[in-house]
Order: structure tokens, then sequence, then C-alpha cells
């Protein structure tokens, strides 16, 4: 066990994954800089920078991966991979099938998400709802740095193709150019996770399946199922609603696609009240997902969700309101009983 | 060659100046946190911005990317609610939606997106829908040299040429994409490439306002007779780096501190019993030194490229004094105001969560 930040694991992992596979590289915008580490350790040839150029450098990883390589396309923010949608919806998601199952594309796509840190509707989406969608795409969002070692050791050396989101309110390196290092006006301490921002991995580093859902916290009257700074939103929620009487579960999905089915169904069974929280747009996405599975399971449950139901907006305190914070969960929450 | 035709040196070293206020203003209240998220200055591109917008009137609209400030303020947005919006009042200028990065004003009128590219198709658009609508009217794309490896860009140069549209790209060429230098990721040169889309081209030093003002003009008088688009490259310097906040600018002006904090994980990656080879690592130092000398003679050299010290050279000291007298007093009574409305935000006015 060692003590990493969330960034740091992330980049841990990869440089295993690098060093276990030659064939392992990296691209994206400022990553020689941004993943210096790694450039220090492989060298330029492995780590490269690109234009901003995001739908040719994800196509190119596209081509590169069934080429032989397994590359990690670094997008920046996953707000940026829409200009390269086709990518995803026209090709990385069709082209094993296209080839009759004869040709993988093992792929890794990385991207910053989600907000709470004041960046506006054009930088803090998630849309891990919509990239699940697609056939043949695996959608992930660790809650701690143990999970994010543990999910990209998986994503390199899976041969389908993984989005890697990196909850960019858990990464070290947003909060610190926007706080942090370059101003000390600013805190986003009462918002970001301490768990979720440093803690404790395992080594050697231990692989975490796809599709595998965790349990955070065990109770009985409610179930709140999320994942990234969502997961840790719940754990609050939690905390809050044990002072009304109410024990709640948090389920972390930590996979968007794979849904672990059986964890969701389990735990809907056991507690008849499932809450939803997603930080992601309520219309075609998780919520609506598991709404679906529910009923097609003909488990009994009170249901209940909360996510982002509009553009993110810039001021802070509007923010905070659209994203589905303690409040709002514990209100949510409450009215299932 | 002197100054060009209907030029207002002073009229121009009045709007640089204005700017410049406005954008220290905003520098300043980021680092007093009282700017949400980032803040990408447009200090250093008060020439391109005051040489084109000058042309602009009315109708003509703006297609504007991360660095919008300047341009919106040339425009003669109002500075008080340009100013709540970036700091995330629901009194600004677009209700606390936008942010600096998005800013929105339909009067002017002019749309930010920080999707780099993306001012030229939406210039594009905006020069259709003028021509049929506003005839004389012009569009007008800001965007940066980075922009130009972004494939919409391209394919909007095309569509101007082909579709023979009232649109100006300009592109303002720092010779940084975000923090990696432009010309390590780009092929070509970017001037020979925009001719060969068939853009009537004009290139310029963006710190000689009398310069962008003389290129600029040709371009748009061509673009509102319907002679078709045109592409000013204008260089420039952001001696406040991609944003407020950016590690480069911060290794330069702390070296010392950055290296303490980027160096010891470097080097222990580097001694890692598994990795690249030493050609490898020894090719990564290359890259990063590189890359550190090339910001060190940007930040020294080009920061003399100064276009309001410039603009300041073509006037009489009294006109000058008089002139940034008149902007500081204005300017500063609006930051007083905003900053009395917003008052004091370590966690910008969010009292939520339950930690």
């Amino acid at each position: 066990m060692t003590v990493m930040r969330y960034g740091q694991a992330i980049d841990f992992a990869l440089g295993e994954a690098m060093a276990r596979n030659d064939n392992v590289v990296t691209w994206g915008e400022d990553v020689r800089l941004i993943h210096r580490d790694l450039l220090a350790r492989f060298g330029p040839e492995r780590v490269r920078d690109t234009s901003i150029s995001e739908s040719a450098f994800l196509y190119a990883g596209i081509g590169a991966a069934m080429a032989g390589l397994r590359p990690v396309v670094e997008i920046m923010l996953i707000d940026f991979l829409p200009v390269a949608w086709s990518g995803i919806a026209n090709a990385a998601s069709k082209f094993r099938d296209f080839s009759g199952g004869r040709w993988e594309v093992p792929l890794v796509v990385r991207a910053g998400c989600g907000g709470w840190y004041t960046d506006g509707g054009q930088h803090e989406q998630t849309l891990w709802g919509q990239l699940s969608a697609y056939p043949n795409i695996n959608v992930v969002c660790p809650s701690t740095p143990a999970d994010a070692a543990g999910l990209m050791l998986t994503a390199v050396e899976s041969d389908e193709v993984v989005v890697f989101l990196e909850h960019q309110l858990l990464s070290e390196q947003w909060i610190d150019f926007l706080a942090g290092n370059s101003r000390t006006t600013v805190s986003f301490d009462h918002l970001v996770p301490p768990d979720g921002v440093e803690g404790e991995v395992p080594l050697p580093l231990e692989p975490v399946p796809l599709g595998q859902a965790v349990i955070r916290r065990d109770g009985s009257d409610v179930t709140l199922v999320s994942l990234g700074v969502g997961a840790h939103r719940c754990m609050e929620a939690a905390q809050v609603l044990t002072a009304s009487g109410i024990e709640a579960s948090v389920l972390d999905l930590r996979s968007v696609y794979p849904l672990d089915k059986d964890a969701v169904l389990e735990e809907a069974r056991k507690t008849g009240r499932v809450v939803v929280v997603d930080e992601d747009y309520v219309r075609g996405g998780l919520t609506g997902e598991i709404a679906a599975l529910l009923l097609e399971a003909g488990v009994t449950t009170r249901y209940a969700r909360v996510a982002v139901e509009g553009t993110i907006p810039f001021a802070p305190h509007l923010e905070y309101a659209a994203l589905p914070n303690a409040e709002r969960i514990v209100t949510a929450a409450k009215r299932l009983e | 060659m002197g100054l060009p035709a209907g030029f207002d040196a002073a009229g121009a070293y009045r709007a640089m100046v204005r700017m410049r206020l406005v954008e220290e203003a905003l520098v300043e209240a980021w680092a007093d946190g009282l700017v949400p998220g980032e803040y990408h200055s447009g200090i250093g591109e008060e020439g391109i911005n005051v040489g084109v917008v000058s042309h602009l009137s009315g109708r003509d609209s703006m297609a504007l990317d991360h660095r919008n400030t300047s341009p919106l303020v040339g425009r003669g947005a109002d500075l008080r609610t340009l100013m709540l919006e970036v700091m995330g009042s629901e009194d600004g200028l677009n209700r606390g939606w936008a942010g600096h990065m998005h800013l929105m004003d339909p009067d002017i009128p002019a749309a930010a997106d920080g999707i780099v590219g993306t001012s030229g198709p939406l210039a594009v658009g905006q020069a259709v829908a003028n021509a049929r609508l506003y005839p004389g009217r012009v569009a007008v794309a800001f965007h940066g040299e980075a922009a130009m490896n972004q494939g919409m860009l391209m394919e909007s140069y095309n569509m101007a040429v082909a579709w023979n549209l009232p649109v100006l790209f300009v592109c303002k060429d720092n010779k940084w994409s975000i923090t990696t230098y432009s010309a390590e990721v780009t092929g070509g040169d970017l001037v020979e490439r925009a001719r060969s889309f068939g853009l009537a081209v004009e290139q310029v030093g963006g710190n000689r306002i009398e310069d962008v003002y003389r290129a600029a003009g040709r371009l748009i008088t061509r673009a509102r007779r319907g002679k078709g688009p045109g592409f000013l490259h204008a260089s420039c310097h952001r001696p406040g780096g991609h944003f407020e906040g950016d590690p480069i600018v911060r290794l330069l002006h702390n070296p010392r501190g950055q290296a303490e904090e980027w160096g010891p994980p470097m080097i222990q990656n580097a001694r890692a019993k598994t990795g690249g080879s030493r050609g490898d690592q020894l090719a990564a130092v290359k890259v990063l030194t590189k890359r550190g000398a090339r910001a060190a003679r940007d930040y020294t050299v080009r920061a003399r490229m100064d276009p309001v010290r410039h603009g300041r050279r073509l006037l009489e000291q009294a006109a000058v004094d008089r002139i940034e007298a008149s902007e500081r007093q204005d300017v500063e009574q609006a930051v007083t105001e905003v900053r009395s409305a917003m008052g004091s935000r370590a966690t910008f006015g969010v009292s939520g969560g339950t930690r």
C-alpha cells in the first residue's frame, strides 16, 4: 500500500502498463507537460503532444489500435470529445462488429470530466450516459485513487474500447491550476471529497474489473446509486440522513457500461428504495437506464433521480444548485419514505 | 510608410488602453479570487483587436474565441455587466450563465465559444446571414494559430471561399497551443496554408496598430464589396500565458519552486527499473528543455512587442497622458462598483455542502 493522489495514481498505473507492454503509447494535447513523469520514463516516442485536432487524433488512435498498438488517447476535457464524436459513434464502437469479430480495437480514451470547480457549461460535462449508449464502448469513472489506478490498468490491458473518465474535482491538476499553486485566495475545500483526492493504492497494483460496483456504505432503508464525485455526495447525504433515522446504502458503480446490474438489483430488493445520483444529464442516460433495469427485472421499488437538468451555469452558486449536491440527494431520499 | 488614411491614432490608443485596463482589472480580480474558473486574458492582443474592430459597426458580427473580453470592450460593451458576468454574478451580461469563455451579446452582435476553432464556422454562418439580411455587413472570426490545426476551421476557410462570403478570419498568432509550442505540432506555413484555400491574405506584426488597421481595412472593404473572404495573420504575445495560473508562466516566474515540485517525481520516474532506454530519456529531457528555452525567449524578447507601448509612440505625450487619465478613471470607477457588488468570495459565495 502507498498513499497517492488521484491523478498521480492514474499516471502510476499507466506507467505500469507502459512498462509491461512496449506497445502502449499515449498522445493528446499538452500530455508531455501534464504527464511529464511518463515522458521522463518512456521518452517522447511513446508520450506525444498533439495539435488541437481532436477528430484526427482520436481516429488516429483507432487506426493505431487496429494496427497493433495500445494507444491511450487523451482528450483534455470530455467536452472536447464531441468535436471528434464520429470516432466514437461510427468507428470505435463499430469496427469490431464490422470485422465480424476478427479485429479488436484496444483503445483507451482518457478524458477529464465533471464539475464543482466553476468552469462553466462547456468544461464540466460528464457525457458518460451518451458515451455508454454506443455498442462496444466501456465507460468508467473512478471515485478513489485505488479505483483510478485499478481501472486504468484494466482499461489499458483490455482488448476493448474503454473511455476512462478522470473527475476534474478529484484530479489535482485542475484545482492546482485554478486555485492551489496559482492563487491562495480561492478555496475548494468545502467541495473536494478528501477520500477521493488522496488515498491508499495497493502495491502491486490490483486491476479493478469493468462493470463491478462496490458498496461504500451499507444501510437498510434506501440505496443511493452513483459514481465519481456523485458517490462522495451520496456519502455526505447518507451522513445527514442518519440524523433523521434513515440508513442509506451507497453503491458506487465505477462503470457506467458495463452496468453492474446484479449489484443494483440486489440493493433494490434489500432496501426497496433507490435514488440514482447522476452528474450527467437527466435525459437519455444512467438514471433512465437504471429505472428500465428495475422495471424489466420486476423489482418493486420506489425510485427517484437527482441529475443535471440543463446547461450547467457558470456562476458558482447556480452551478452548485444545478449539480447533484448532497442537499438535493437528501430531499429526494426523504421523499421516498 | 506613413499612417493609413482614416486612421485615428488617438482613438486607437484610447481603445487599446481601455482594453488593457479592463484586462488588467480582471486578471487582478482573478488573483484576488473574484473570478471563478479560468481567465484567458487578451493582454498583448490589443493592437489586433483595435485594428480590426475599428472597422466594424452596426450589424457587423463577431465570432470570438476564449480571449473575447477585449473585442467586446472594443465594440462598446458595457463594462459593468461584462465584468459582473466574468465574476459570476446574476446581474452580469449573461445572467451568470456564461463566464468569460462564453460571453454573448446579441446587440453587438458577438458570440464567444470556448471550443477551439469554432469561431470559423460560426462566422461563416453569420456571413451567410449577413449577406442575405444585412448586405454590406461582414462577419469576423477571431482565432489563434493553434486553431488552424482544427479541421472545422480549415473546412470553414474552404466554405467561405467556395461561397464567396463576406468574412474575415483573424489569426492571432502567439506561437503557443495551450502549453505546447505550436511549431512542434504544426506542419508547413500557416500563411501559405490560408493562401492555398484562395483567401485574400495579409500578414502583419500585431503590435503595430497602424499596420493591423491598414491590412484589416483592405480585407474588410473587399469583403463588404462582395469580393470574397480574407485572412489576416497577426503575430502577438501572451504575457499571461494560456490562462492565469499557466504552469509555464509559473515555471518562468518561480523556476526554483516549480523545479522542486516537478523535479523529484520526474527523476524518480526516469530512474525506474522498467521504462524507456537512456536514449528515450535523454530525448525527453531535450524536449522539455527546448520548450522551456522557447518559453523563456518568448516571454522576454517577444514581451517587448507591446502594442500599447507602440501605440503610445504615435502620439504626443500630452495626448497620451490625457487619454490614459480619462480611461483609467472610467475603468476604475466601473471596477470599484463591480467589486463592491461582488464582495469577498473565498468560496465564490457557495455556502452549500455538508462538509
